[in-house]
């Protein structure tokens, strides 16, 4: 994923004023949009751009769970399969699933089985697809944020919708959200998911140097910023519902279901 | 293109319509859906085009870089042209390795481009035997809603014509890739004795043959795919070309736009 045509170079990540290459705070997150219900064959569906990002998420379920041997007697399994997109990088990447993919797959099927009320479907598969149709660092986080809303357009009973973002380190300082070049150029990166209602932390994933303050403080950054996405995940469910409501849905001929 | 169970209702009803020269859709028989085309839609692709064919939606990107041309074709590019029927865009998709319906998705929409010289890969070429130009074509299916083929095409003839070839490899200045010709494909299913063009999902499901006609600027046919388990006239083969033909001028304005 890495560029390496700019390894060498040096490239100063903050400046004297505490500003970022692209003009952020330290604390700022990248301009975030979110769009629900934006395919037609999924039960539910969502669109995220989170700066350079963009990402489709798509829920199908709770369906019959394949293979029939995974099938749980007492709950639903909630099963992710995260895929970036050939395109989605600088260097073309091989199509399929590579062990990269297949990690963060599972990372987050745990945190949405963390929240998902699996009990009342035993037996099926909720499945959750992450497209990175587009990559600037971060793409997990927000590929969560976009599965979350998905679940939530599915109408998937949850405890509550889940929030993702990473903070790290760059020029020795704690930072939120790091981009393409700064995920290259820095020392640290801890993507993290959380339910915002209660606080837990469903996610939780660290590389490179941060000292025990410093992780407290990605830790108050990230949750910090999981408010404000919070927020606009909700409000692109409202959006959603909201439009339903207004227009008067065209006239059903038979034909679509 | 899909083994999806169909009500024998809603079989019943579509044959109906469609004897009386409706739709489920309310389209004639030989109209197309919407059509709408973002190109440049993907900006860590050299091209890319997303592609919306009613409520199909196929995203297509061109990565190209430098390589060393095939042996036996020293004077020629290289062009490699790849399908994901990824299990967002319908629950009938599965993950895994390319399935026969992806395959031959992609090596009819190969040969559309290769065959009728759309890209003249002879102009690839950067030092005959030693360094040619890459193209990868990733066609992404994002929902699908029938029709594939044609959404396919589209999308690649339409990414092709704002692809870069990019500079920083040769150390020039980006070049636009050369596009001579524009084949465009229109896709015909038959329902018992009755033909309808750019199917639907419905229509493709219970269709008994599919026809694919590509013809160029000048009206000449450039590629032809015959699908499913029914047959065709000779009559109704003539009938989809020359109705093929007057579609795909029509289409050939929004792909060029």
């Amino acid at each position: 994923m890495e560029d390496i045509e700019h390894i060498g170079k040096k490239i100063q990540l903050v400046d004297g004023n505490g500003r970022r290459l692209d003009g952020r705070a330290l604390d700022e997150l990248r301009p975030i949009k979110i769009e629900a219900g934006v395919l037609k064959r999924a039960d539910g569906s969502a669109y995220v751009e989170w700066g350079g990002n963009r990402v489709l998420a798509a829920v199908y379920g709770p369906r019959e769970a394949h293979p029939r041997h995974l099938q749980h007697p007492s709950r639903a399994l909630v099963q992710c399969r995260y895929n970036m997109a050939p395109f989605s990088v600088s260097d073309r990447k091989r199509p399929g699933p590579d062990r990269r993919s297949v990690e963060i797959s599972k990372v987050t099927s745990e945190a949405f089985s963390a929240v998902v009320f699996t009990e009342q479907f035993p037996r099926t598969s909720v499945d959750i697809f992450i497209e990175v149709l587009q990559a600037d660092a971060g793409t997990r986080c927000a590929g969560i944020t976009a599965a979350s809303v998905a679940l939530a357009d599915a109408g998937i009973p949850m405890r509550d919708l889940v929030v993702s973002c990473a903070s790290g380190k760059i020029a020795g300082q704690v930072a939120l959200d790091l981009d393409k070049e700064e995920d290259n150029f820095g020392d640290a990166d801890c993507p993290m998911a959380i339910v915002p209602r209660t606080g837990e932390v469903v996610l939780l994933q660290m590389d490179g140097h941060l000292t025990e303050d410093e992780f407290d403080r990605a830790m108050k950054f990230s949750m910090k910023a999981g408010m404000q996405i919070y927020e606009l995940q909700k409000d692109a469910l409202r959006r959603r519902y909201a439009v339903r409501a207004l227009a008067e849905e065209p006239a059903d001929t038979g034909v679509t279901q | 293109m899909s083994n999806e169970v169909i009500a024998e209702l809603m079989r019943e009803h579509i044959v109906k319509l469609v004897q009386s020269g409706r739709r489920g859709d309310g389209r004639g028989l030989e109209e197309t859906r919407k059509l709408t085309i973002e190109k440049n839609y993907i900006s860590t692709a050299e091209g890319s085009a997303r592609v919306k064919l009613g409520d199909t939606d196929v995203l297509v990107g061109v990565k190209i870089s430098t390589g060393t041309p095939y042996p036996d074709t020293p004077n020629s590019g290289v062009l490699t042209t790849s399908v994901e029927l990824i299990p967002m865009a319908s629950p009938t998709f599965e993950s895994g390795p390319p399935r026969p319906e992806a395959i031959e998705l992609a090596r009819v929409v190969d040969r559309g481009i290769r065959e009728t010289k759309t890209v003249d890969m002879e102009k690839l070429v950067i030092t005959p035997g030693v360094k040619v130009w890459v193209l990868f074509i990733d066609i992404h299916a994002l929902d699908y809603d029938g029709n594939l083929f044609d959404a396919a095409s589209y999308g690649t003839l339409a990414a092709l014509s704002c692809a870069k070839l990019p500079g920083k490899m040769t150390g020039g200045a980006d070049q636009p890739l050369p596009v001579d010709h524009w084949p465009v494909s229109v896709t015909a299913a038959k329902i018992r004795d009755k033909i309808v063009f750019d199917p639907q999902l419905e229509e493709e499901r219970i269709a008994d043959a599919r026809l694919t006609v590509a013809t160029d600027e000048n009206g000449d046919i450039r590629a032809m795919q015959k699908g499913l388990s029914g047959s065709f006239s000779y009559d109704e083969v003539r009938y989809v070309i020359s109705t093929a033909r007057r579609l795909g001028n029509g289409v050939r304005g929004i792909i060029k736009a």
